[in-house]
């Protein structure tokens, strides 16, 4: 099956981690088609998919000719009945799990018996989001990290009902694509967001006890543990209402307490201080600069 | 700014285990006083007084009042994952009304001898341990239930969130027993599931239990 892999799908191809997953397979070889549901979304994808591929030619990641081959293989549709020519479609969606099964269970009916369907989810479980579909043993969790055109590590989980031949032929195609898979059970935010979820909530809970400034438990985590950031450095760069989200995702599931929306977080959220993307979370930013805690 | 102070020694120091130059710079007499090994004696006429700290609190060596407890002396301990080599890293333990001159000798002291240093308040595991033990007791408990193969989580946090090690090797280098000991110490503090040693950690501690 892994051979007959020649054309992949990426739903979701507008935003941030579904145009990432698309120059990863159209870097490797692959015919990718974009879907996504406006024109203007894939379009400015498209132009930041060629900045990508013009800047790594310029630091000597990539030949002209292997640019040109890349963005050959990219193409882009707002019809979802053109992914009918895929042999792997990657969904990259909304988090939700409604979304993600009605979307599996259209795609069942437009493309061929073979095609395998991959689910991005970093929260959701794998064998849930088959059960919006008749082909069940042909779905995957495939969990890129963020930027995926730049991380290699992908997260595998097999759901219930996934076949043992679809698992490998999702795998070999995470290789053949330049790829680190690494298999998990279909457990809530499999390993990454499992162990990141709670710690950064326990990050947020040390700031609302008093223990230390954010700087200072940044400053202690990367220096004494060697984190390349600080774990309130890094929800202000996901989004302090991101982490909410993640919280409400998990905590319903897990029942463990440190997964529960820290109260500080969920007033940080009403005030508006959403992290790096408005200037203002556990940090203050001026442009681009950190200025203090 | 070199910072004149002086070191008395009341046991083993797990910040200073060698003869390093932090040791070898020290003053016979000075207005900064650091106590090593388990130890500590309060002496107002000095600038700062800073007392070496394991898994106790500073108020152990002080003594607490409603939250207005603080002085010239402060706990201090040099992060290091159980037996691996010390890092670079100072947490710096005050309390509600500590003095702040005594904060600020403190931090020219370490930093003069090229340590990084965070100020932290007097609770149980400081910064580090009270956010990665839990961490750590995760990953072991994933283990146990085959969410993956150590190997695989260890690769999953050095590749996905650029961690320096994974969690699995990291404790286990540090020691399991250790592991036990500080996340038990944290368990008895505050209660929280997180804190309760892994299955693992108290396999270890009862081996060496046994073993004695």
């Amino acid at each position: 099956m892994t051979d007959q892999i020649k054309t992949v799908g990426v739903c979701g191809a507008a935003g941030t981690m579904g145009a990432g997953i698309a120059i990863v397979s159209a870097r490797a070889g692959f015919r990718t088609l974009c879907f996504d549901m406006a024109e203007e979304g894939l379009t400015k994808a498209r132009g930041q998919s060629e900045g990508f591929f013009a800047k790594s030619v310029e630091r000597g990641k990539m030949s002209p000719e292997d640019q040109d081959a890349a963005l050959s293989n990219l193409s882009a549709t707002t019809k979802l009945e053109d992914l009918a020519a895929c042999d792997l479609v990657i969904e990259a969606v909304f988090e939700d799990l409604t979304v993600k099964q009605n979307l599996l269970g259209q795609l069942d009916g437009i493309c061929p018996p073979h095609t395998l369907f991959a689910s991005n989810t970093s929260t959701l479980s794998i064998t849930q989001i088959a059960a919006g579909c008749e082909r069940q043993d042909k779905v995957v969790g495939m969990h890129f990290c963020l930027p995926a055109q730049l991380m290699k590590l992908i997260e595998m989980s097999p759901g219930l009902n996934t076949s043992e031949e679809s698992f490998q032929a999702a795998w070999a195609w995470t290789e053949a694509a330049g790829q680190m898979p690494v298999k998990t059970q279909d457990k809530p935010g499999f390993i990454l967001n499992a162990l990141l979820v709670p710690f950064n909530n326990d990050a947020i809970r040390a700031v609302e006890a008093g223990v230390a400034s954010p700087a200072d438990i940044d400053t202690a985590i990367k220096q004494g543990l060697g984190y390349k950031m600080g774990p309130l450095e890094l929800i202000d760069l996901i989004g302090l209402d991101t982490q909410v989200r993640l919280c409400e995702a998990f905590y319903p599931i897990t029942h463990d307490p440190r997964a529960a929306t820290p109260p500080l977080l969920s007033r940080m959220v009403a005030a508006g201080h959403l992290g790096r993307k408005v200037g203002r979370g556990f940090y203050s930013y001026d442009g681009n600069a950190m200025f203090g805690g | 700014m070199h910072m004149n102070y002086a070191i008395i020694m009341h046991g083993e120091s797990r910040s200073f285990p060698e003869d390093e130059a932090f040791l070898q710079g020290a003053a016979p007499e000075a207005d900064i006083t650091i106590h090593l090994g388990g130890g500590a004696d309060a002496d107002l006429t000095k600038t700062a007084v800073l007392v070496e700290l394991t898994t106790e609190c500073l108020g152990v060596y002080t003594g607490e009042d409603a939250g207005t407890e603080g002085s010239n002396m402060l706990g201090f301990a040099r992060y290091r994952n159980g037996d691996d080599a010390p890092s670079d890293l100072i947490e710096l333990v005050r309390q509600p009304a500590s003095d702040e001159a005594a904060i600020e000798a403190a931090r020219a002291v370490f930093e003069a001898a090229g340590f990084q240093v965070v100020v932290c308040a007097d609770q149980q595991g400081r910064i580090i341990d009270r956010l990665v033990r839990p961490k750590y007791n995760d990953a072991l408990r994933f283990l146990d239930e085959g969410l993956a193969a150590a190997a695989d989580i260890d690769l999953t946090c050095r590749h996905g969130l650029g961690y320096a090690d994974g969690p699995i090797e990291r404790v286990e280098r540090g020691g399991l027993v250790h592991h036990y000991e500080v996340s038990q110490r944290l368990f008895e503090t505050y209660g929280g599931p997180g804190f309760a040693p892994a299955r693992r950690a108290h396999v270890a501690k009862q081996r060496s239990d046994r073993d004695g």
